[in-house]
């Protein structure tokens, strides 16, 4: 499985990317966790605003801060 | 209600009598009535906001002619989430999708101007009137400004090939239920509050000293009264105070209750908001200087044009 996280480092992508880390870790699952900052492929994802969360080239939500809670039931 | 209980502890609780009390009391009624507006309208946003989002709009938007998409592009600028970090992908997604770019334009005027911090704090302070004239004349810029945009050849100044999307726009439609619609709209209130009370209550304190202790004269004499200038120098001193409108904005209303006309307030107001430096250079990473600075003149033009419409009649 592979989570990309969209967002060209504003504030809320790295608090994103934190909350993912902790979801993954508490699944136990295998996870690559990939940080995306082009915005060429930003724009191929036809997502505008950031953080964006791709599960498996997937768009699972934009624009927000998911909880670790929200980020675990889409593992 | 809280303007007589503020009044009861300062003049009769505590005891205090004449100037200073009066900036007390102004400052204690002040900051607790923005408080809790902002709070109230932030929160009522940000829930209309979880059935929005900015590719919702796209999708919408995409595929309408110029003057109607400048309309509803302008419309939509009101309810959806706008930060500066995100002009750069907002503005690349929208012409991504072929939406015309003075189209583009008129909701990147829209979305700064008409957000949801300037709202609350302006029918907090001004009332309901004033908000509506701001909000009204708000869109009609960005609606003119983004059409007129559309006149120029933009497209050339566009500095980055935008490919145009291939297939369907598909929406990630979220399905959510109203108490998570609720818990996240609270959750967005919380921290836009947290980011913006102590610029209030610092606002609201300078206001209440010049309040209590600034003489009428003084203020009539440095805001320009009703000379021709007073206008432009509004707007040019909006510029660079973005992203503190939350601080601004108690100070204009001393100053229009001390003699500053309302249409200059009005510019000034307006050109915090919609005139950010920060964003021109994030934009310029993509946009041609030329484009910005043409983007900025309309703007700038527009704002002065509604301030001295409303210093001649009002």
């Amino acid at each position: 499985m592979k989570i990309e996280i969209l967002g060209t480092g504003c504030k809320k992508c790295n608090e994103l990317e934190a909350k993912v880390k902790q979801a993954v870790a508490k699944s136990g699952k295998f996870v690559q966790i990939e940080k995306v900052a082009d915005l060429q492929k930003i724009m191929a994802y036809g997502v505008m605003s950031t953080p964006g969360l791709v599960i498996d080239g997937e768009v699972k939500s934009t624009g927000k801060v998911l909880s670790t809670a929200e980020i675990l039931a889409l593992l | 209600m809280w303007h007589e209980l503020s009044g009861q502890f300062v003049f009769e609780t505590i005891g205090l009598e004449g100037r200073l009390a009066d900036a007390i009391h102004f400052f204690i009624y002040d900051t607790i009535k923005i408080w809790f507006l902002l709070i109230t309208i932030i929160f009522g946003v940000s829930l209309l906001r979880t059935w929005f989002n900015t590719e919702m709009v796209r999708a919408y938007l995409a595929g309408k002619g110029e003057f109607t998409g400048n309309i509803l592009a302008a419309l939509f600028g009101i309810i959806t989430p706008f930060c500066t970090c995100s002009a750069i992908p907002l503005f690349l997604g929208f012409l991504q999708a072929r939406i015309p770019i003075g189209v583009t334009f008129s909701f990147l005027i829209s979305a700064p101007l008409n957000n949801e911090i300037a709202i609350a704090m302006l029918f907090g302070l001004f009332g309901f009137k004033v908000a509506a004239i701001y909000i009204a004349f708000g869109l009609a810029v960005a609606i003119i400004g983004g059409w007129l945009i559309g006149r120029t050849n933009a497209e050339q100044y566009v500095l980055l090939d935008v490919p145009a999307l291939s297939g369907d726009l598909h929406v990630t439609a979220t399905q959510s239920s109203f108490t998570e619609r609720l818990r996240e709209a609270w959750n967005a209130t919380y921290d836009i509050f947290k980011k913006i009370y102590l610029w209030v209550l610092v606002g609201v304190a300078v206001g209440a000293w010049f309040h209590g202790y600034i003489p009428a004269e003084l203020i009539a004499e440095y805001t320009g009264g009703d000379a021709w200038y007073a206008v432009p120098l509004a707007v040019l001193m909006g510029i660079p105070m973005y992203s503190s409108a939350a601080g601004v904005m108690p100070l204009v209303e001393v100053l229009t209750e001390k003699g500053m006309l309302l249409g200059s307030a009005l510019s000034f107001m307006m050109a915090v908001t919609a005139l950010s430096l920060p964003e021109a250079i994030i934009l310029k990473q993509v946009l041609h200087v030329r484009l910005i600075a043409t983007f900025f003149a309309i703007i700038g033009i527009g704002i002065m044009a509604i301030g001295f419409l409303f210093n001649m009649i009002l």
